[in-house]
């Protein structure tokens, strides 16, 4: 059951385990010799050696990876195996991003960000705005009908989803895991999923056993995920072994989508045409909860805590990993100035319609909240909703001739 | 020895299955996935060698690379030296149907006496356009690419540098490190054919070799530019003799004698190469063992190579074709990349004369064809 699993051995560095038991390890299954090869390797290679060259780099692991934090964290291991070096690879591997400035490291299982926690807690306070995990506690309110005003004039927002990941307790992460423990992933998930009912009821289609029918209808349908090409995710092992126990189900209306296996456990996401943000949200929060009774029946949870909310594999994603968004037409208020400072002080970003590595097209764009941890889901989802009904206020009062004005800034953390 | 046992014992319990591990290979067409078993994955998931590196570092790349278009692939790496002798199970029959039936008690021999190649210097440069000579070194006591650390792809950079800033003569050159060349520098390397890029093949992204990148990389090579080196990128050293025309003999003989330099500078800094007596000289790729060696031409074959009987001729000659750009290209306007097809179980020597004398032949037979003539009494027997 769950508490096996949490104390599963990684497949990943066993020598380094066996060695550190005193069993040692050669070829040779078994020698003395090898634990003293690994002590005097760790001294021919003191960290400053290892010590990656970031000054090229423009990520928040760069900004927070001191040589003598890498020193200390180097020989450190999870009870996974994983290592400093694997969190980071994606970071050193990476320098930037053309539009945003990238976390440049990975958690490769729960405990990662307890026993890297010298590097993972100043890149967490750069990422999301000041949250210290040291001292503060994460909400966590799925709530969904405290949402108020969550119905947008579809003139302008032409649909409306709310996404989120959630990882199983006790199994490595997508850059750690070992195909039996991804394959565990898939089967917990799955066999949850095949109790839902209702809107929810569904049917999951496996990546690499999928029709050439049923791959052509989730292309058409926008729900198909391929393998990452994305060097920030390849670099991160996250594509190891594809297709492997990946794919995806969805509920037979197609409102409510689960990937399973690709850059985290699972990421739930629930969408519709049209600007009924509260009927998305309603059914997130709904199916996020039956799914989460539904793995607990079998002695299985989620990845959570008070410090970090529900922990997933990038920094960037912890908290509520959620990211609510609309793609709205805006076509005057895009072209006025003082638009991006909008955006700022209303706690909300723009993407291109097709997703995070893309610019803007035309007059629609992805306007989604910013922040993920250190507020809850319904703020969050609230904060969307009011800061897109702004927006389109800003559009309607432009199309009149009517002049707009930069709303303040929304304060960052609950006092 | 019995209580380590009963250690080992209690750890197997608690992993996950060898059954829930196995990969699936169904889709596969690699030689690591005709080989590896599930018994076998199960033997091998008990072992490591000595610096950590497990079955699954190699056999990853296989794993995610289930097949390539033009040539099958090995599927598996090496992370260190020990690696053919911890995974040999896996190995042996790789490197045994890899390399036409090398066995696991054959012996290889080494053969770098220039002086014993017969002819060589004078493959017709209307139609050989450039003769090459490739293969690769390993440092005895550092992990692979692969595996290898930060500090150690380091050391191997350092260690080359030092050994190759020693020679002297035709041979004396300069290093430029890719991470810090100047854009000059860096038009010069393009404009040469210098320049290796970071790895875009997924069959060595998925290996680990890319990792860093371009941390540690770096290419060398000497004034003349004839001789050039090329430091971590597929493995520790590549080393390349070229020039254009069809002189065989001298680009073999510079790279017998920069090779056999570049070892005794080792030596004298007490660093030795990866070698033994049964795969040779050891590199990250098991088809790259024995000699490491890819000796090749770029030859114009219009019509030889519209011929029918071109795959036979290169198949007895014990020959391969590329494009002119290399292992994953395609051949453009008549011009092949000719070279010979083994590594191991033959020296160097003997994998350079097979070139010599059948690229003249396919020449001679470019000719007849030319002409219009037929090329059937120069069927060339099975090497």
């Amino acid at each position: 059951m769950a508490s096996s699993f949490t104390r599963l051995i990684s497949k990943r560095n066993t020598a380094v385990l066996l060695a550190g038991l005193g069993a040692g390890t050669a070829g040779f299954l078994l020698s003395e010799n090898s634990s003293l090869a690994a002590e005097a390797k760790k001294k021919l290679y003191p960290p400053s050696s290892d010590y990656p060259d970031l000054r090229k780099h423009n990520n928040c692991m760069a900004s927070a990876l001191t040589p003598a934090i890498y020193a200390k964290l180097r020989d450190k291991v999870t009870p996974n195996n994983w290592t400093l070096d694997q969190c980071i690879q994606t970071g050193v591997d990476n320098p930037g991003h053309p539009f945003i400035k990238t976390v440049g490291c990975v958690a490769g299982d729960e405990e990662s960000y307890e026993v890297f926690a010298e590097l993972f807690d100043p890149v967490i306070k750069d990422r999301h705005n000041g949250y210290d995990p040291r001292v503060m506690k994460h909400p966590t309110d799925l709530d969904a009908s405290k949402i108020t005003h969550g119905m947008f004039d579809e003139n302008y927002v032409l649909s409306s989803r709310v996404r989120t990941g959630r990882s199983i307790r006790g199994l490595s992460l997508p850059p750690a895991c070992s195909r039996a423990e991804r394959r565990e992933v898939e089967r917990v998930v799955v066999t949850a999923l095949a109790g839902l009912k209702g809107d929810l009821a569904g049917h999951y289609y496996s990546l690499g056993d999928m029709t050439e029918k049923e791959q052509q209808q989730l292309i058409d349908d926008h729900f198909l995920f391929d393998k990452p090409v994305s060097p920030l995710l390849t670099c991160a092992f996250m594509a190891r072994d594809w297709p492997d126990a990946r794919g995806i189900w969805h509920n037979n209306d197609k409102t409510f989508l689960i990937w399973v296996n690709e850059e985290d456990h699972t990421r739930v996401i629930s969408m519709e045409k049209g600007g009924n943000m509260k009927r998305v949200f309603e059914r997130f929060c709904n199916g996020l909860k039956q799914v989460e009774h539904l793995i607990q029946e079998r002695g299985w949870e989620f990845m959570w805590n008070e410090r970090l909310g529900y922990v997933l594999t990038c920094p960037s994603n912890l908290g509520t990993g959620l990211r609510a968004g609309v793609h709205v037409r805006l076509p005057k208020l895009s072209k006025d100035p003082r638009f991006s400072k909008i955006l700022d002080n209303l706690r909300l970003q723009k993407r291109g319609t097709g997703g995070v590595d893309t610019a803007a097209t035309g007059d629609t764009f992805d306007i989604s909240n910013l922040d993920r941890l250190g507020k809850s889901e319904v703020e969050l989802v609230q904060l969307l909703v009011d800061g897109v009904n702004y927006l389109i206020e800003c559009e309607k009062r432009l199309e009149k001739g009517q002049d707009i004005k930069i709303p303040s800034p929304i304060v960052q953390f609950r006092k | 020895m019995e209580k380590i046992s009963d250690k080992m014992v209690k750890l197997t319990l608690k992993r996950l299955s060898a059954e829930d591990e196995y990969p699936d290979l169904s889709q596969h067409n690699n030689y690591m996935a005709k080989v590896l078993t599930q018994d076998m994955y199960k033997k091998l998931r008990e072992r490591a060698t000595p610096s950590g590196f497990t079955i699954d570092g190699v056999i990853q790349t296989g794993v995610d690379n289930p097949g390539h278009p033009f040539i099958m692939t090995v599927g598996c790496v090496a992370g260190d030296e020990e690696t053919y002798e911890v995974f040999k199970d896996l190995l042996d029959p790789v490197i045994e149907d890899r390399h036409g039936g090398y066995k696991p008690t054959d012996k290889h021999k080494t053969d770098l006496n220039s002086g014993n190649l017969k002819g060589g210097d004078d493959l017709d440069p209307n139609y050989v356009l450039s003769s090459r000579v490739r293969t690769g070194r390993s440092i005895r006591g550092f992990s692979l690419p692969p595996h290898c650390s930060r500090g150690e792809r380091r050391a191997v950079e350092k260690l080359s540098i030092e050994a190759l800033a020693s020679l002297s003569g035709d041979l004396k050159g300069k290093y430029y490190a890719l991470k810090n060349m100047t854009d000059a520098e860096q038009q010069q390397l393009i404009d040469d054919h210098f320049l290796f890029d970071k790895p875009v093949s997924p069959l060595l992204l998925a290996s680990g070799m890319a990792r860093d990148w371009p941390d540690a990389r770096g290419i060398w090579h000497n004034d003349n530019k004839t001789f050039l080196v090329w430091v971590n990128e597929e493995d520790h050293l590549r080393v390349i003799s070229m020039q254009k025309g069809g002189n065989m003999k001298e680009v073999f003989t510079r790279f017998c004698t920069g090779l056999t330099k570049i070892e005794s500078l080792f030596k004298e800094r007490s660093h030795e190469f990866m070698w033994n007596e049964h795969l040779g000289y050891v590199l990250t790729c098991p088809s790259n063992l024995g000699t490491g060696l890819r000796a090749g031409v770029h030859v114009k074959l219009p019509n030889l190579s519209k011929n029918t009987k071109f795959e036979e001729v290169l198949k007895k000659l014990r020959l391969q074709k590329r494009g002119t750009g290399g292992v994953d290209t395609a051949a453009v306007g008549g011009v092949f990349d000719i070279s010979n097809a083994d590594r191991l179980g033959f020296s160097e020597v003997e994998l350079v004369q097979m070139v010599v004398d059948g690229v003249k032949l396919l020449v001679d037979m470019e000719k007849r064809l030319e002409k219009g003539q037929s090329i059937d009494d120069l069927m060339p027997a099975q090497k």
